[in-house]
């Protein structure tokens, strides 16, 4: 393919100084694949003359069948640079942990510098692999390039967003159950609320193996799934001594780092009131080879984390403080479905789960989905009197609302 | 003419034992603990004894098949054909011997790629698609991380800060990632209300979905010569840019007065305090391309302060409810404004309901 690379862009050219590596590089190499990176170099240089983006809005493409998984992109200066007249882009599912084979990120590599720009995202922000930026009529023929090559999109629009899921057991002895499987089944098991939005706004999971959270499920997932133990931290006193001779205070670093000062040390011995321990990670994080979580593991599942759009960023909070590994899929199963239901009824368009919670009351929203409210829900009980009681309270009757 | 292949849906993702290397699938779920052994380098230990070496390096994120071939390339070599992203877009290694982590590092350094961003180092910066992809930005997205990771540099191939800082950018109020909970957030905002485009309004906008998307009400019915569209209440307005999400013809985009905001002291992790928002330090700088000194600068100066204040193990937000806000905006220098008492939904929570005060 003939490759016009004569294109000046003396301010991106700024972008390839210093010692982080270049993105501005990464177009450049790109250049040989085809002629789209050549135009998005020109047209990026005109965005850093101009200070805005040069995207028109949206534009809705996809594969056949599918509701999502193509985010449309069109540039709004497609006489100056016709190569990015369309840039589309496909999210690519990612495997769980982001573990490839080169085999595997090869034969990506081949489809996507046959069908696309040969720029990619690895990975987007929601996990998946990004191929960025490719033509209308290119998207049917590389989507058929992928899955026979075993990969299938990913998710966008009002959908089941890609779940996502730390390393897990996979190279992490702090996994309390296996995010890796647990992210596999619920993608798998819901294959068409990924591909066909049906929901009034995106919904997404997310999968950490302990309380460090690393795919940050507590912030931007719907349903996080957070690892978690019930029984005691496991403790080597040989280890925790090997430490302090190493040069650790374990006073100052551990036992004072601790949020509940369950923990003390004499010296010889750490001691930890595990009945107090709020399971936090820190004094694990500090002495991995002397503490680890407990055998008894499974999760703590919490629901309704956001960004602001639309009535402001929220957390997730707790909605079952802790569900054994073996009881784990089924579980979320059975309340994502809950869940939804209640989300189909009653939810507004562009409205999260947690922004629905926030509208009707977490009181309302336990009752819809059959959940006995337990006081590891709430940081505190109310401190205002204004409670709804209920006429039929002690009764069969439901009140509805 | 041949038959056409079967068109193949719903497949979902490749399983992930495929991609797994033979020391991760041997120890999995078997993994006893793990230690350091430099910036960018750990080993993890199984019940068995076998040993798993990871190489971690820093990325652009925006990588070319080229890039990824070459990385492949060094998996080949050294790795058995195998390798991982980590979730802040850093490549991982994985190596069952430690006989070639110099070599692996050499490669990787000579190729322009910077090991490190493990433990109390600043790891590498999640980021959204700015003007490289994106229709809504208030700035690019790439182009600053660049520069702010060329200024932080030794921050991630040392581990000498007090605790972990993670850096998060998005370009826009969409925040496609986890910006409002990183130490450091750097955030593109718009400050002006959305022009309305009343010609293309009619024919490519949905009026109630338009009305209904703004958090605020500003948005209201109005007919101009004979015609259904909108108006904008704009001291109502407070530039989220929903309503341009449901409809294209209310664009916010503006050169002169889009920047970009910094933000500080979120987390996601529970490890000692629970995890929380970042909040408010600069409301505005401007958009400043190609290489945005006044952010560079602005995030240089908080993780140098922090740095040089924070105690052992301290994150960014643990460190300023400690020693309090009025001292946060003292060291640093950074000018505290009206712009900085929130004034939304939950807006009295964040009023200081006591006679606490540091004098």
């Amino acid at each position: 393919m003939a490759v016009d690379e004569k294109v000046n862009t003396p301010l991106l050219d700024e972008l390839e100084k210093g010692p982080w590596p270049s993105f501005v590089k990464e177009i450049k190499k790109a250049q040989s694949v085809g002629p789209m990176a050549t135009d998005l170099l020109g047209q990026l240089e005109l965005s850093y003359e101009d200070k805005i983006g040069h995207w028109k809005h949206g534009g809705i493409v996809g594969v056949l069948g599918y509701g999502g998984g193509v985010i449309g992109r069109y540039s709004d200066v497609p006489d100056k640079f016709p190569h990015v007249a369309h840039f589309h882009t496909l999210r690519v599912n990612m495997p769980s942990g982001w573990f490839y084979s080169t085999e595997a990120l090869r034969t990506l590599c081949d489809i996507w510098d046959r069908h696309g720009s040969g720029l990619t995202n690895m990975h987007g922000s929601t996990g998946d692999i990004i191929f960025l930026g490719t033509r209308t009529e290119e998207l049917e023929p590389c989507f058929a390039e992928l899955t026979q090559a075993g990969f299938d999109l990913g998710g966008s629009g009002s959908c089941v967003r890609t779940p996502s899921a730390c390393v897990g057991p996979a190279r992490c002895e702090w996994a309390c159950y296996d995010t890796l499987k647990m992210c596999y089944e619920i993608t798998m098991a819901y294959q068409d609320e990924l591909h066909r939005p049906p929901f009034p706004y995106k919904f997404k999971f997310k999968f950490s193996g302990c309380p460090n959270d690393c795919v940050a499920s507590i912030a931007r997932a719907d349903l996080s799934v957070i690892g978690t133990w019930k029984d005691e931290i496991q403790q080597d006193d040989e280890a925790v001594r090997q430490y302090a001779a190493e040069g650790l205070d374990i006073q100052r670093d551990v036992v004072e780092r601790c949020p509940t000062r369950c923990m003390s040390w004499d010296g010889e011995k750490l001691t930890i009131e595990n009945r107090e321990c709020v399971r936090c990670m820190h004094c694990i994080n500090v002495m991995p080879k002397a503490l680890s979580p407990g055998k008894e593991r499974g999760a703590t599942l919490l629901i309704g984390a956001k960004a602001p759009i639309v009535q402001g960023a929220l957390l997730s909070s707790v909605l079952i403080p802790f569900v054994p590994e073996d009881e784990l899929l089924e579980t979320i199963k059975e309340l994502t479905d809950r869940v939804w239901d209640f989300w189909d009824e009653y939810g507004m368009n562009r409205e999260r789960v947690g922004e629905l919670i926030q509208r009707v009351g977490m009181a309302n929203f336990l009752d819809a989905i059959g959940l006995d409210p337990t006081p590891e829900m709430i940081t505190a009980p109310r401190d205002n009197p204004y409670i709804f009681f209920r006429e039929e309270e002690g009764e069969e009757e439901e009140s509805e609302a | 003419m041949a038959e056409k292949p079967k068109r193949i849906t719903d497949i979902g993702p490749p399983h992930y034992q495929k991609f797994l290397p033979p020391i991760i699938k041997e120890n999995y779920g078997k993994w006893k603990y793990h230690e350091r052994l430099g910036p960018g380098v750990m080993v993890h230990v199984s019940e068995a004894g076998a040993k798993c070496y990871t190489v971690r390096c820093g990325s652009p994120r925006l990588l070319s098949t080229k890039t990824i071939r070459f990385l492949a390339e060094l998996a080949d070599k050294y790795c058995g054909g195998y390798l991982r992203f980590t979730s802040r877009n850093n490549v991982e290694f994985l190596m069952d011997s430690p006989d070639n982590i110099e070599a692996l590092k050499k490669d990787l350094a000579d190729a322009g790629f910077p090991v490190g961003g493990t433990n109390n180092a600043i790891s590498n910066i999640v980021h959204t698609q700015g003007w490289v992809h994106c229709h809504s930005s208030a700035t690019d997205a790439s182009g600053i991380v660049k520069c702010v990771m060329d200024a932080l540099y030794e921050r991630f191939t040392h581990e000498d800060l007090p605790a972990k800082l993670r850096i998060a950018l998005a370009c826009c109020l969409n925040m496609c990632g986890a910006v409002h909970c990183s130490d450091i957030a750097i955030l593109g905002v718009h400050r002006r209300p959305p022009r309305i485009l009343h010609e293309s309004l009619r024919k490519v906008c949905e009026i109630p979905t338009l009305i209904a998307s703004c958090p605020t009400g500003a948005i209201r019915p109005k007919t101009i010569d004979g015609q259904q569209t909108v108006e904008v209440v704009e001291e109502q307005c407070m530039y989220c840019g929903n309503c341009y999400t449901v409809c294209p013809a209310m664009p916010l985009n503006d050169p002169e007065n889009d920047g970009l905001s910094i933000w500080v002291g979120g987390k996601v992790s529970n490890a000692r305090s629970e995890p929380k928002f970042s909040k408010l330090a600069i409301p505005y700088l401007p958009n400043n391309p190609p290489r945005w000194p006044e952010v560079v600068q602005a995030v240089t100066k908080i993780v140098e302060v922090y740095a040089a204040n924070a105690r052992k193990y301290e994150r960014m937000g643990e460190w300023i409810e400690r020693i309090g806000w009025p001292r946060f905006f003292e060291l640093t220098g950074i000018e505290f404004t009206r712009y900085h008492i929130d004034d939304f939904k939950h807006a009295g929570l964040t009023y200081h309901r006591s006679a606490h005060i540091r004098m």
